[in-house]
């Protein structure tokens, strides 16, 4: 295996986690195929994310420049379009996040790539890297392999490799950026923050968390009786906010918010790994869902495989009577 | 504003078993209910709010097979002028880019000012196909757009990012974006529109009529390789509470309060 470029993702003054595990992943394509990880880094005033990355990669290339201080997909994919011309890696692996999305797939139309989105894992059979990408919401798991020429470009899932502690004392080297003006095709405006309301589900105790399987708002009255009978607060997955039926504030997941709860009780969800990245830290959790291959019983503590609308009424019941 | 709308039949397999096929390289899809891709329904939406507040026409577009059809007709029936639909066997769905190369064929020949797609469909989740149809086309875009405003030869987009931050950028037109879930209240089709969608154009269209070559497109000429699928193994350390609902409820409950888990 030739070198492996590995695109840091930072936001806002912090360097995010999924550039160490995608470092992470890259140093175990290098054992196994051999070749170097290079951790390439776009912003403006990043000198420490650089020293920070030399402990996880064989060599850090950065570019500290105004141009990068917010992210900008288009000036990314230049930048990145530029380096990979110069410098040949075999693998080049972007986080498969707000970024990455917005510009690994236009980056391998450009460079004619091959390129397989959305990695969880990476196995190696016969001296060949082969992706693993998931399909049907995590209920189907695909094998991939390269046809075309390097470089290969994969996204890669956040979560998916651990990071591990820094064990390498890469060379840092700060280089000119290939992008020499402003583009004016499209402009970054400014941030906007979560709207914030009433609850804050991240402090909460104990969640009764909803999803997709409540089907109807009508049907909430029955997930409030139970939040009632153990002084719980509601929240849900992405399905439940974006069909109105709570606010956006009560969104558990990567685009909403983290929660670790003493209890959390999930109900008619799935488990999209978006959610299950927002909750997995709670201490019991309890998932209620009438199909027995649910992703969300991968992180259950208590499952329970049956109609939610005759649990839950039930539960409430039970616990109210025990309660007193 | 004129515009296409990328859209997609999936299969709900939010609570379906899932089995692979003889093939190993598909599942069996005889048993699935099929509908509008989630987040393509918001781009129809979408689309149609536009047309409503600022004029124009939208020209859906589709590839799959015949019994697509229904998912067209349903967003025809929301608004919309006319549909293509591309069925033809040698097509690698499965290809991101690939696909995006034969949505780009059918955009590029005409004029356009906006195309809009759903940012993730709920089979394959590639969040591939919009990003690398704006390469094709030669023109800006942006993704996991949950908010729209329309300027003067221009977008001003909120784009949703993680923990619940969002981002404002501008991008000038004609653009493309790929819609999040959420950034608006998809209608349901009218009685009327459905049956005016009817009579709406629906063109069937082979890769002959795109003048794309099937090495492009098909699998062979594909860069990567789907080896096989597989049914991953679920570990669950998860404690199994057995019985009928009631019996479920009740021990559930004596462990939430007697076993101290509250």
């Amino acid at each position: 295996m030739g070198d492996i470029f590995v695109l840091a993702e930072h936001r806002r003054g912090e360097l995010r986690e999924v550039s160490l595990e995608m470092l992470a992943a890259a140093s175990s394509v290098a054992s196994e195929l051999g070749g170097k990880v290079l951790a390439v880094l776009l912003g403006s005033g990043v000198d420490s994310f650089a020293e920070k990355l030399a402990g996880y990669s064989d060599s850090v290339l950065y570019v500290d420049d105004p141009l990068f201080a917010d992210y900008n997909s288009e000036k990314y994919q230049r930048v990145m379009s530029a380096l990979i011309s110069q410098y040949n890696p075999e693998l080049v692996m972007i986080a498969h996040t707000t970024q990455g999305v917005d510009m690994a797939p236009a980056l391998a139309v450009e460079l004619k790539t091959p390129y397989v989105p959305d990695v969880t894992g990476l196995r190696f059979e016969g001296g060949r890297l082969q992706p693993v990408k998931l399909y049907y919401q995590g209920k189907v798991n695909a094998d991939f392999a390269f046809k075309g020429k390097p470089p290969y470009l994969l996204t890669v899932r956040e979560s998916s490799f651990l990071a591990g502690e820094p064990s390498k004392q890469g060379t840092v080297e700060k280089i000119d950026s290939p992008l020499k003006e402003d583009i004016q095709y499209r402009k970054f405006v400014e941030y906007i923050e979560a709207a914030v309301g009433d609850v804050d589900i991240s402090q909460a105790e104990i969640l009764v968390a909803i999803g997709r399987g409540l089907k109807e708002e009508k049907n909430l009255p029955m997930i409030e009786d139970l939040a009632a009978a153990i002084n719980g607060v509601i929240a849900g997955s992405r399905a439940a906010t974006d069909a109105g039926w709570l606010t956006h504030d009560r969104q558990v997941g990567t685009s909403g918010k983290n929660v670790k709860p003493k209890v959390y009780i999930a109900i008619g969800i799935s488990g999209a790994f978006q959610h299950l990245a927002g909750m997995k830290a709670a201490k019991t959790i309890i998932a209620i869902n009438k199909d027995p291959n649910a992703p969300i019983f991968s992180v259950a503590d208590y499952a329970i495989v049956d109609d939610l609308f005759k649990v839950v009424p039930k539960l409430t019941e039970k616990l109210k009577e025990l309660r007193g | 504003m004129k515009m296409f709308v990328c859209i997609k039949r999936v299969p709900d397999t939010s609570e379906a078993d899932v089995k692979i096929d003889q093939t190993a390289k598909n599942v069996d899809s005889s048993r699935f209910s099929f509908g509008i891709n989630d987040a393509d329904n918001y781009a129809v939406e979408e689309a149609v709010l536009i047309k409503e507040a600022k004029g124009g026409e939208i020209t859906y577009l589709c590839l799959g097979p015949k019994d697509a059809d229904i998912v067209i007709r349903m967003a025809l029936a929301k608004g919309g002028e006319r549909a293509a639909r591309v069925e033809d066997p040698r097509i690698n769905y499965r290809d991101p880019l690939q696909v995006a190369k034969v949505l780009a064929a059918l955009i590029k020949k005409e004029k356009f000012d906006l195309v809009m797609t759903g940012c993730m469909s709920s089979d394959d989740s590639n969040m591939s196909v919009g990003v690398a149809l704006a390469e094709e086309l030669g023109v800006p875009h942006a993704a996991m757009v949950k908010k729209v405003e329309i300027l003067d030869g221009a977008l001003k987009v909120q784009r949703e990012l993680e923990g619940g931050l969002s981002e404002v950028v501008e991008i000038s037109l004609p653009a493309v974006l790929t819609i999040q879930t959420g950034i608006n209240v998809p209608r349901y089709a009218p009685i009327r529109g459905i049956r005016e969608a009817q009579k709406k154009e629906l063109k069937v269209l082979k890769l002959e009529d795109l003048e794309l070559s099937e090495n492009e497109v098909n699998e062979a000429g594909s860069q990567v390789e789907l080896l096989k699928f597989y049914i991953p193994e679920v570990v669950s350390n998860a404690e199994i509470i057995e019985g009928a609902p009631e019996e479920k409820a009740e021990v559930m409950a004596l462990k939430l309060v007697k076993g101290g888990l509250l």
